[in-house]
């Protein structure tokens, strides 16, 4: 069984239709690209996947059960958005990476916030550093950071490598892939990026609302 | 009383609003008009209000002050909502807030015997709480629209995080609080300093010794604190939920 089903999903606004015909089915740690050009719906598809927006029209089914039978809340926590352009909340790091933790009343895990940090090429002493103070790549990476600190099954990334140089893309995509192997994490990522789009292990495009015959293999 | 009103004094005061009305009209202000249609609202609403609370006070009837009293809470909800711009519910939130405000703080200092259920009390107290609450609530309705689209970016990324309603808008909560009690606080902190405040000035103005009005403003200051809060917690914790769908999901 499938884990995300898309059946004929639509979505519009008052009269434009942003979505149309989507017809999509992703496995368990799968990893799913998209590509598209500027306003063809990326965004919107992954954040109506995410629960942050609802189709109006169509079928959207996760683990086998339409979507409306979730709590969104629980949802969310099982399938994880991160940002196009994020921003990071409160004053420092750890503000950020603790988050996860207190909304579900759970104790901060120190050291595997570390362990993230260095991971992903920053440090302990980060973890106090206040937001302003970190680079565009450096927030980044914590904002990926923040959505991995407690495993979601699904991890939407919406452009979260787009603005970073040769080597921030290296940290990020290294991190991704240990999430995918190792960890079993399904990945959905949309890409402008022809590296990463010629790379893709399954390529979904969109134009205009709609996923490109034969893009959806 | 040393203090002598009437009605030809207050005829030469209306020299007043001319001061007011030529420096708005030099100005161009444009708030001429305004001005103009203010002060007959203000003195055909008092003097109805004036004969309206004597025979009250000659009446003196449980259920006539009580009827006063909601009057009062429901128009000072109505105004309330008029601050809201657009949140759903805003009138029954506001009147909610208002009318347990106002019957908490009434409660309590009755229970304390600082009032008397006479209407002589209820209904200039009654007042006085609950459009304090009213302006506490207006401004924590205004703080909530203009940090939910400040904020929006990062309430959606807690949301996405699967926070809840609560944790996702918790930071805009308690500033919003803190906006609708700020007036209140910065009143009772400055209260006798920078200014006397209307009801000691009217006491000692119509010849009360002022140890004794001040001793009535603690109480009000007390009283006020007690409302503005009660208002605009309640308000808020109601208001907030409104800026989402029942998925969930942030509709601005
Ligand atoms: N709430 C909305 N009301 C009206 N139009 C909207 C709304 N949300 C999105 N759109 C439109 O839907 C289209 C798709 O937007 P979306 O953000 O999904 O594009 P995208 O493929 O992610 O683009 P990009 O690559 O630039 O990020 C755009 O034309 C956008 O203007
Ligand atoms: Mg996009």
């Amino acid at each position: 069984m499938s884990l995300i089903e898309l059946v004929d999903l639509g979505y519009h606004v008052d009269d434009t239709c942003i979505l149309k015909e989507i017809n999509l089915t992703i496995d368990r740690q799968e990893w799913v690209t998209i590509a598209g050009p500027s306003g063809s719906g990326k965004s919107t598809l992954v954040r109506i996947i995410a629960s942050l927006l609802s189709k109006t029209s169509g079928e959207l089914n996760f683990d086998g059960d339409p979507i409306e039978l979730y709590d969104p809340i629980t949802y969310r926590r099982r399938v994880s958005y991160s940002f196009q352009q994020p921003t990071l909340f409160g004053n420092t790091v750890q503000d950020n990476l603790q988050f996860p933790y207190d909304i579900r009343q759970m104790p901060f895990d120190r050291d595997r916030a570390i362990r993230g940090l260095e991971y992903v090429g920053l440090a302990a002493a980060d973890l106090a550093k206040p937001v302003v103070d970190l680079s565009g790549g450096q927030r980044q990476r914590v904002a990926l950071l923040r959505n991995v600190m407690i495993y979601p099954e699904v991890l939407i990334l919406d452009e979260v490598t787009a603005g970073l140089d040769e080597e921030n893309k290296a940290f990020v995509w290294s991190m991704i892939r240990h999430f995918n192997e190792d960890d079993g994490l399904t990945i959905i990522a949309i890409t402008h990026d022809q590296a990463e789009i010629a790379a893709a292990s399954r390529l979904i495009t969109l134009t205009a609302g709609k996923i490109d015959a034969g893009g959806a293999q | 009383m040393n203090l002598a009103v009437n009605n030809q004094s207050l005829m030469l005061a209306l020299g007043l609003v001319l001061i007011a009305l030529a420096i708005g009209w030099k100005e161009k202000l444009g708030i001429d008009k305004d001005m103009i249609i203010g002060v007959i609202r203000a003195v055909i609403q008092l003097f109805v209000v004036g004969y309206l609370l004597k025979s009250v006070f000659k009446v003196d009837n449980i259920w006539l002050t009580l009827t006063l009293i909601l009057i009062i809470i429901f128009n000072a909800g109505y105004n309330a909502k008029q601050r809201s711009n657009g949140i759903p519910d805003a009138l029954p939130i506001s009147i909610g807030a208002i009318l347990i405000s106002t019957a908490v703080t009434l409660g309590v200092l009755m229970l304390a015997g600082a009032i008397k259920f006479i209407p002589a009390q209820m209904i200039p107290i009654s007042g006085m709480i609950a459009s304090n609450s009213m302006v506490a609530i207006g401004l924590c309705y205004r703080n909530l629209n203009a940090q939910f689209r400040q904020e929006r970016q990062a309430v959606l990324e807690k949301l996405a995080l699967g926070a809840d309603l609560k944790d996702a808008s918790k930071d805009i909560l308690r500033d919003s609080i803190k906006t609708g009690m700020q007036p209140t606080i910065d009143g009772a902190k400055t209260v006798g300093i920078v200014s006397l405040p209307g009801m000691m000035s009217g006491l000692i103005f119509a010849g009360v010794d002022p140890v004794r009005a001040i001793k009535y403003q603690v109480m009000v200051t007390f009283m006020l604190l007690s409302a503005t809060s009660i208002g605009s917690v309640l308000a808020c914790y109601w208001a907030y939920k409104r800026f989402y769908n029942d998925q969930k999901q942030l509709l601005i």
